[in-house]
């Protein structure tokens, strides 16, 4: 969360990309800015909206209204106009880099720009801001410039001015637009370590929730289920068909989506896995039958819901700080909603007939049928708890992260299977575990100086390579597990 | 009339050079999975850095064929590094590595950090990494096109004769060095190891370094695979994700794991029917589906094609049913 990050460039290069920190007036009523449209809803950024902002300047750097401005990223574009209230600013689907080529015929004659196109970083909770500055007399040197600048995610992020700036002192800030230069070189502050440990918490929990089914599934029938990701992206799927196509209430879809894909996870083992297990086919045979799950699944969700992002909740959230971590509302709730869950899930494994018969199974699953369990029940209900908490689990993070795709499930099945990994392949617990690891370590990898957003993900490969050199079993499995 | 444009788009497809790519890519993963029982999912990584590898050494300045030994050095180094920590653990280890590390491969292209080289999300375009292997033609030059019965192209190009020839030439090389490998006594080692692992331990081999040669071979087999594939399009990190890995996964299936020739006959089955289901939709349901629908539908019908010839015909169309291994290792 360094406040410049001009990877690439140069001293000569940096003296151009002159950013200007702008208090833009807080927009509440930002109309839902989906990929490529509503071009000039304002954005808000806040723990779960990431927004990208252009802005063009005068010489004077006062802000130069009509210009056009187009926001492309992956698989976003979106062409926006600036006003003479200021810059145009617009919410993006996702983070990563966004580029913005400014539109040259409409800039006004007599005005030449410093550069026609900038590079940002849209990260959550943060406006990325690129600023265009209009010269009167060409300028000798108008190559590209990475002018990637964010403020940090302090919450009342409209209000208090969020400043940020590249500039080495040599070019005037707008202080008729926005407050002081606090250029964050250094190391990141408590407060940000607080937040972003809180945003770990958050994804950590969220991530348990998924991933404790591909854990109870691979300690109770040896699987390592990879259609687990597309599970979880089915349950952000009928969240989104749930609040947006039914208009259906945000709690009665919760407990929908939890049924549906429940269902989902009892027929899959009605219609597919229960008569594999009774041909006895082999582990790696059934695994190779959930890539191909996945695949379908994948393409099925696509033909849905398509390419783009989507909004599961179409208003825009609204920040709450608790101990001085900003989350929006939402995500407060979804964390309630996760605890909840899983001190069931805890509850229930350990204290009902059916949990410890689940554990029974998971760790001896002849000596279990022994004893009068029959595992082919108990494996049917881990297989519809699975699909049920995974599909909880997809629609909560849609809800807290703002947006999704079809390729949510995807991303997540990695953080899954390095948090199963870490915690220990078909412990229940040391799933929980290990996704709160995996979660603060994913989000926390951003304060490390000059860590780009877009990396964070790899940092869950590193820790699941490490676990395999060094505690293969994981945090709570046993030795003997690994084979 | 369609149904002949529709039968010479699929005829095509089985010359075409993503088929002799994905062939390759198949005989990759036959030396990983079909003869040694590895369970690799992540042969699309291998190709996204085989074919970063060729592209950035090209533009670089290498020549080609230093360009191609790089491209297939970033497999064998990607194999060695995902083996360290998996090989000696049971399978499904290998399988979640695999697949965690090429997504995060592809990330890497696709971040801003490296958009230097990769080109981030936009990837490479291919007139920045071609030259040399056009140069390398000794087909007519650029404008002349020559027709082989329905089928015409330009002789050399992105999408050419030439193209389609040298593709085709290195996958019959490799089918010949497979051939050549799997009657040898060390290929007899690496069957032993999918068969029993214990028991060619027994023998005294030492099972971990055979598992990691195979990973290795395999891996350089995947990274060159992916140079071909990026021989007629641009390196795009967005292509190469982990459909990619499935799809080569069904060719595989399809021709038979464990046979010599089922790579490459599941590939040119596989595309050939796949364009023809995709044609046939486009002009049947024409108005009704759009052309993404078309691919779609595509997508969902090749993951279903998958479980149905797993569950059905494991054994794939060339295989022996008793010569598979679908035990965990």
């Amino acid at each position: 969360m360094t406040a410049d990050r001009p990877n690439l460039a140069t001293a000569a290069r940096r003296l151009l990309a002159t950013l200007a920190a702008v208090a833009f007036p807080a927009v509440i009523a930002a109309a839902p800015a989906m990929a490529a449209s509503a071009p000039d809803a304002e954005c808000t950024p806040d723990a779960s909206t990431a927004c990208v902002v252009a802005i063009v300047l005068d010489e004077d750097n006062n802000p130069v209204p009509d210009v056009g401005v187009t926001i492309a990223g992956a698989g976003f574009e979106v062409d926006v106009t600036t006003t003479d209230q200021g810059p145009a600013s617009v919410e993006v689907p996702q983070v990563g880099a966004y580029t913005l080529t400014l539109d040259e015929a409409t800039v006004p004659d007599g005005l030449f720009p410093d550069a026609t196109e900038r590079q940002v970083t849209a990260q959550r909770g943060i406006a990325a801001r690129a600023a265009f500055n209009l010269g009167t007399t060409p300028p000798e040197d108008a190559e590209p410039t990475d002018g990637a600048t964010s403020a940090p995610a302090d919450g009342e992020t409209e209000g208090s001015e969020p400043t940020d700036a590249a500039s080495d002192g040599t070019a005037p800030v707008g202080e008729g637009l926005g407050g002081a230069d606090t250029t964050t070189r250094g190391g990141p502050s408590f407060a940000q370590i607080w937040q972003q440990f809180g945003s770990g918490i958050r994804f950590g929990l969220l991530l348990a929730l998924a991933s404790v089914g591909i854990s109870l599934i691979y300690g109770t029938t040896g699987l390592s289920s990879f259609s687990h990701g597309e599970q979880v992206t089915l349950g952000a799927m009928f969240g989104f068909i749930g609040i947006n196509w039914l208009n259906l209430p945000v709690w009665l879809t919760v407990i929908l989506v939890i049924i549906v894909c429940a269902a989902t996870g009892w027929l899959q083992d009605v219609g597919i896995w229960a008569p594999l297990r009774r041909r006895g086919t082999p582990v790696t045979q059934m695994m190779i039958v959930t890539i191909g799950l996945a695949l379908a699944l994948q393409y099925a969700i696509q033909m849905v819901i398509g390419g783009r992002s989507l909004r599961v909740l179409p208003e825009n959230p609204k920040p709450l700080e608790i101990a001085g971590i900003t989350l929006s509302t939402v995500s407060w709730l979804s964390m309630v909603v996760a605890v909840v869950v899983i001190l069931f899930i805890a509850w229930f494994l350990t204290r009902t007939r059916i949990g410890r018969a689940t554990r029974a199974v998971s760790d001896n699953p002849a000596l279990a049928s022994a004893t009068g369990i029959n595992p082919d029940r108990i494996i049917r209900i881990v297989w519809i708890m699975s699909a049920g908490f995974a599909g909880l689990a997809g629609m909560l993070l849609a809800i807290s992260f703002g947006s999704f795709n079809w390729s949510l499930g995807m991303l997540l099945l990695l953080l899954m299977f390095a948090a199963v990994t870490l915690g220990g392949l078909g412990t229940a617990f040391g799933a929980l575990l290990g996704s709160l690891v995996i979660g603060l370590v994913v989000e926390m990898s951003t304060l490390i100086p000059g860590m780009p957003s877009d990396l964070r993900y790899a940092s869950a490969l590193v820790i699941l390579i490490l676990v395999l050199l060094l505690r293969p079993q994981g945090l709570l499995g046993r030795a003997e597990r690994i084979g | 009339m369609e149904l002949s444009r529709i039968l010479t788009q699929a005829l095509a497809e089985l010359i075409a050079p993503t088929t002799a790519a994905i062939a390759l890519a198949a005989i990759g993963l036959n030396l990983h999975f079909g003869f040694t029982g590895l369970l690799n999912m992540g042969q699309a990584g291998f190709m996204l850095l085989g074919a970063y590898g060729f592209g950035i050494a090209t533009m670089s300045g290498a020549p080609f064929w230093l360009a191609l030994v790089i491209s297939m050095a970033t497999g064998a180094l990607f194999a060695f590094i995902l083996g360290l920590p998996t090989l000696q653990l049971r399978g499904d280890y290998l399988a979640i590595v695999t697949i965690s590390a090429a997504e995060i491969i592809r990330m890497l292209g696709r971040a801003t950090v490296f958009q230097e080289w990769t080109g981030g999300a936009a990837g490479l375009t291919g007139g920045s990494f071609k030259a040399t292997f056009q140069e390398l033609s000794f087909l007519p030059a650029a404008p002349e096109r020559g027709s082989f019965g329905p089928l015409e192209y330009v002789f050399t190009g992105s999408d050419s004769w030439w193209t389609r020839l040298f593709a085709w030439g290195v996958v019959l090389i490799a089918v010949l060095f497979v051939w050549l490998l799997t009657r040898s006594p060390w290929g007899r080692v690496l069957k032993g190891i999918r068969e029993d692992e214990d028991a060619v331990r027994a023998l005294g081999k030492n099972v971990f370094s055979y598992k990691m040669q195979a990973l290795v071979l395999g891996g350089m087999c995947g990274s060159l695979a992916g140079m071909l594939y990026v021989l007629p399009r641009s390196i795009a990190p967005d292509s190469m994700g982990r459909s990619l890995t499935f799809f080569v996964w069904t060719v595989l299936l399809l021709g038979g794991a464990a046979t010599l020739f089922g790579p490459v006959l599941g590939s040119m089955l596989f595309y050939a029917v796949y364009m023809l289901v995709r044609a046939g939709m486009r002009e049947g349901l024409d108005g009704v589906v759009s052309s993404t629908m078309v691919e779609q539908i595509g997508g969902l019908l090749v993951g279903v094609a998958l479980m149905l010839l797993v569950i059905f015909r494991p054994q794939g169309i060339l295989g022996n049913k008793k010569e598979l291994a679908f035990d965990v290792r």
